[in-house]
């Protein structure tokens, strides 16, 4: 009866995980290089899951396909180029760095390198600025203080 | 009956939140009291109204009336009861409706608990609520209506999403909508000042405690998502970059922004302007959020296209109330003056800094999320931005942020001193730099987990550095913990949210530690991981109400002994004919945990495992939590308890800035 359950569960449509036990390559060094590569590769069919990670069939099939790349002997860029130029950009989670990318790796530094030479900018012009005038009043910034002290206590 | 009650009481409610996002608006342009009076008491019968509309949707789901379409496609009759709760809201119309319930509920508490406030300020904060919840029962309505009815009425349901029925959907989702939420308050006192043209620290006060709350249960909301998917979805990873959990990150990194932002606010009357902005910046990205989520645009840019009502309602939404408040802003926020002066190096310096990179870490999510969606729109071109781009971008910007933090707290408001502050830091750093090359020499390996380790040490030790140096004349023990005990809860807080910073970074640091086997094994065969071994006892066949699993007893052992034991399986839901895992895991040591996970099953028995040792994983969640105790200990601060604003307002009518 057990036997016959599993039996069942087994032939469900089947739900395999990830990687599995059949895929993985005699070579302790090739399969390693295999799961660094997939790692960053995307399975097609699903959201922003990488091949390594994703149940999905397709996924099970490119990551016997970057295998087999590697048993031919085809080093990591190599076996990039080989499914960039069938699957297109889509395939790499870390989109490569060309015009129409430009925007999207500039970004963070852009908004950084900006955010700062604001705040330099501001910073200076405020302290020219201080000499002129007090924000508040000296009796209403005594009275916030006061309060301040009585309640933070 | 009691589905058209529901459905009817919404109606009420939406038509009620255009009286109170009219009324109390106009009584407060006017400086007309009893105007102004209208918006207390329909904030609170609009909460009940929506409140008796949820209430009737969830007695269709645990009575399982067919008769309407949303129980009919989430629901069956045999589903666990607390699935039959849960799935209220783990369907599109029932989580709208939760949303739409959550900010009605905050309007009401403003409404309950401001009695110190200012009449024209809070008028005008549930005015602008309302146009939120007017908005978003407007959706409800006529996009999303979870009261529909289907004639005839089926005899069973096509039951909840198997990969939802568990006690994560129960906890998450409301955890998560509480959070996005609450920044609505703090979005509707952007809008207010902004509208009155007037603000100051009270405000920033006033403010303070809902923030407060809101990114408490914005990060207790995403350690759970987190949490979930990490056991569920069975090899143990437990965040993706994936745009909707993007979608959460970036309201939290705005939010934590707007916190520190709010306390220099508070304290020192200075970056009022740029506090605002952060306030509305907060709750955009939660209305983004929900667009992202809700739409279907990220499903595919085309099926978005396709089927556009809902997607199109919510992005009028949001053009409406991003556009609407930023315009407000450019409008008003110049004739907001900038407070208080400080140098670059001070508390308020500290905290500018934190600032800078909170945001830009959240503009490169927010880049790295859209950009793919944006360059298919304009140019058709397919490209992915994945985990490998988060971890170039988003990486380098958090390591000055943790190694500022520490020395944030030690700064001193208005001038501070820097190397004062790097003396006084000398103990954390040291036992950064030996805990790194402890563990290196230990561990072995790449070297960026240890550093990473290295670095969470130093920020866990030197976020107690300021709360030690003020013990420290302490002669006796006693008198020391007096003293602990007099110091303000606001910095215990932030001492402690900011050690769960550095212990959630030492969980994510392991991760480079962990231990994985792929094996084919056969019951009894024991397999060796990390310092354990894993013997699959039996396979055994088990029933559940709404499925049939297969279980494997497992033992972990220790030197020979037998130390734990696990119950991994897997499920086949025989409604929607699919099957799912359950990982079994254990927890052993310092947050260590073994995680396995039942592949296949052969036919002639033999069983494909995912097993794996996680050192200290279950510390990426513990730091999450005691963040949110952080901030739980800073909200019951006597500072900023309810009430005291009233006291604080018994000064003259706060003077406007100028």
């Amino acid at each position: 009866m057990r036997f016959v359950l599993a039996l069942c569960l087994a032939l469900l449509p089947s739900l395999s995980l990830a990687v599995q036990p059949d895929e993985i390559l005699p070579d302790a060094r090739q399969e390693s290089r295999a799961r660094e590569i997939s790692a960053e590769l995307r399975c097609l069919v699903c959201q922003n899951q990488s091949i390594d990670d994703s149940d999905a069939g397709l996924a099970r099939d490119l990551r016997l396909l970057v295998r087999e790349r590697i048993k031919a002997g085809d080093n990591d860029t190599q076996v990039r180029d080989y499914l960039v130029q069938r699957y297109g950009d889509f395939i790499l989670l870390k989109p490569p760095f060309k015009s129409e990318t430009l925007l999207l790796w500039l970004t963070p530094f852009g908004v950084l390198l900006a955010g700062g030479a604001a705040l330099f900018a501001m910073s200076r012009r405020r302290r020219r600025e201080s000499a002129v005038e007090a924000s508040l009043s000296d009796t209403d910034e005594a009275r916030l203080k006061a309060l301040l002290e009585r309640e933070g206590r | 009956m009691i589905v058209e009650i529901g459905h009817y009481a919404l109606v009420l409610a939406l038509a009620l939140a255009i009286v109170q996002a009219l009324v109390p608006l106009y009584g407060a342009i006017r400086g007309d009291g009893p105007l102004m009076a209208v918006a207390q008491p329909a904030a609170v019968v609009q909460f009940l109204l929506v409140a008796l509309s949820f209430v009737a949707l969830t007695h269709a789901h645990v009575v399982s009336d067919f008769s309407v379409v949303n129980v009919f496609e989430n629901s069956h009759s045999l589903k666990p009861l607390i699935y039959k709760f849960s799935g209220v809201w783990g369907n599109h119309e029932g989580s709208m409706l939760l949303w739409v319930l959550i900010l009605a509920l905050f309007g009401a508490t403003v409404a309950l608990f401001s009695r110190g406030m200012p009449d024209d300020l809070r008028a005008l904060v549930l005015a602008v609520q309302s146009w939120v919840s007017a908005a978003f029962l407007l959706f409800v309505l006529l996009t999303s209506n979870p009261f529909a009815r289907l004639d005839p009425a089926p005899l069973e349901g096509r039951d909840l999403n198997p990969l939802l029925q568990d006690p994560g959907l129960a906890i998450h989702p409301p955890l998560l909508y509480i959070g996005y939420v609450g920044f609505s308050i703090t979005f509707s006192f952007a809008a207010a000042a902004l509208i009155s043209g007037r603000i100051d620290a009270a405000w920033a006060r006033y403010i303070r405690p809902w923030t407060l709350g809101a990114w408490i249960f914005l990060t207790l909301g995403i350690a759970m998502g987190s949490y979930w998917a990490y056991y569920t979805l069975g090899w143990g990873g437990f965040w993706f970059w994936d745009p909707v959990e993007n979608a959460s990150l970036m309201p939290w990194l705005a939010g934590t922004a707007l916190l520190h932002s709010a306390a220099v606010m508070e304290k020192r009357d200075a970056l009022k302007i740029w506090t605002i902005f952060l306030a509305i910046l907060a709750f955009s990205l939660s209305l983004l959020g929900t667009f992202l989520v809700r739409s279907g645009v990220l499903t595919s840019v085309h099926s978005f296209a396709s089927d556009p009502q809902r997607g199109v309602f919510i992005l009028g939404i949001l053009v409406f109330f991003i556009g609407g408040s930023l315009a407000l802003f450019a409008f008003r926020a110049t004739a907001l003056k900038p407070g208080g002066i400080f140098a670059p190096v001070s508390r308020e310096g500290a905290l500018v800094f934190n600032n800078l990179l909170l945001t830009t870490s959240c503009a490169t999510v927010f880049i790295g999320t859209l950009y793919p969606l944006a360059l298919e729109a304009v140019t058709g071109e397919k490209i992915s931005v994945g985990a490998p781009f988060f971890n170039l971008t988003f990486g380098p910007l958090f390591i000055p942020i943790i190694l500022a933090m520490p020395f944030g707290q030690m700064l001193a408001w208005k001038r501070g001193d820097l190397l004062g502050a790097a003396q006084r830091l000398v103990l954390a750093v040291a036992i950064g730099v030996a805990g790194m090359i402890v563990l290196e020499a230990l561990r072995g390996g790449p070297v960026m987990p240890a550093i990473l380790a290295g670095l969470a040490l130093y920020l866990m030790v030197g976020s107690f550095v300021e709360i030690y140096g003020r013990l420290r004349g302490a002669r006796t023990i006693g008198n020391m913990v007096s003293r602990a005990l007099g110091l303000p809860r606001s910095a215990w807080g932030t001492a402690l949210a900011h050690a769960g910073v550095g212990i959630t970074l030492f969980g994510l640091a392991a991760t480079g530690w962990g231990v994985e086997r792929i094996v084919t094994v056969k019951p009894g065969e024991p397999v060796a991981v990390g310092p354990y071994e894993v013997v699959v006892r039996e396979l055994a066949p088990r029933d559940g109400s709404n499925f049939k699993e297969l279980v494997a007893h497992t033992e972990i052992r220790e030197g020979g002994r037998v130390i734990a034991e696990m119950d991994p399986s897997r499920r086949s839901f025989t409604t929607r004919t699919m099957v799912r895992t359950e990982a079994g895991i254990v927890t052993l040591g310092a947050g260590g945990q073994i995680y396995m996970n039942i592949a296949d099953v052969r036919v002639d028995g033999a069983i494909d495992l995912r097993l794996y040792w996680k050192p200290y994983v279950a510390l990426i969640w513990l730091g999450c939590l005691i963040m949110s105790l952080g901030g739980l200990l800073s909200l019951s601060d006597r500072r900023l308890r309810i009430g005291v604003a009233q006291r604080a307002s018994v000064r003259p009518q706060a003077a406007p800035a100028e």
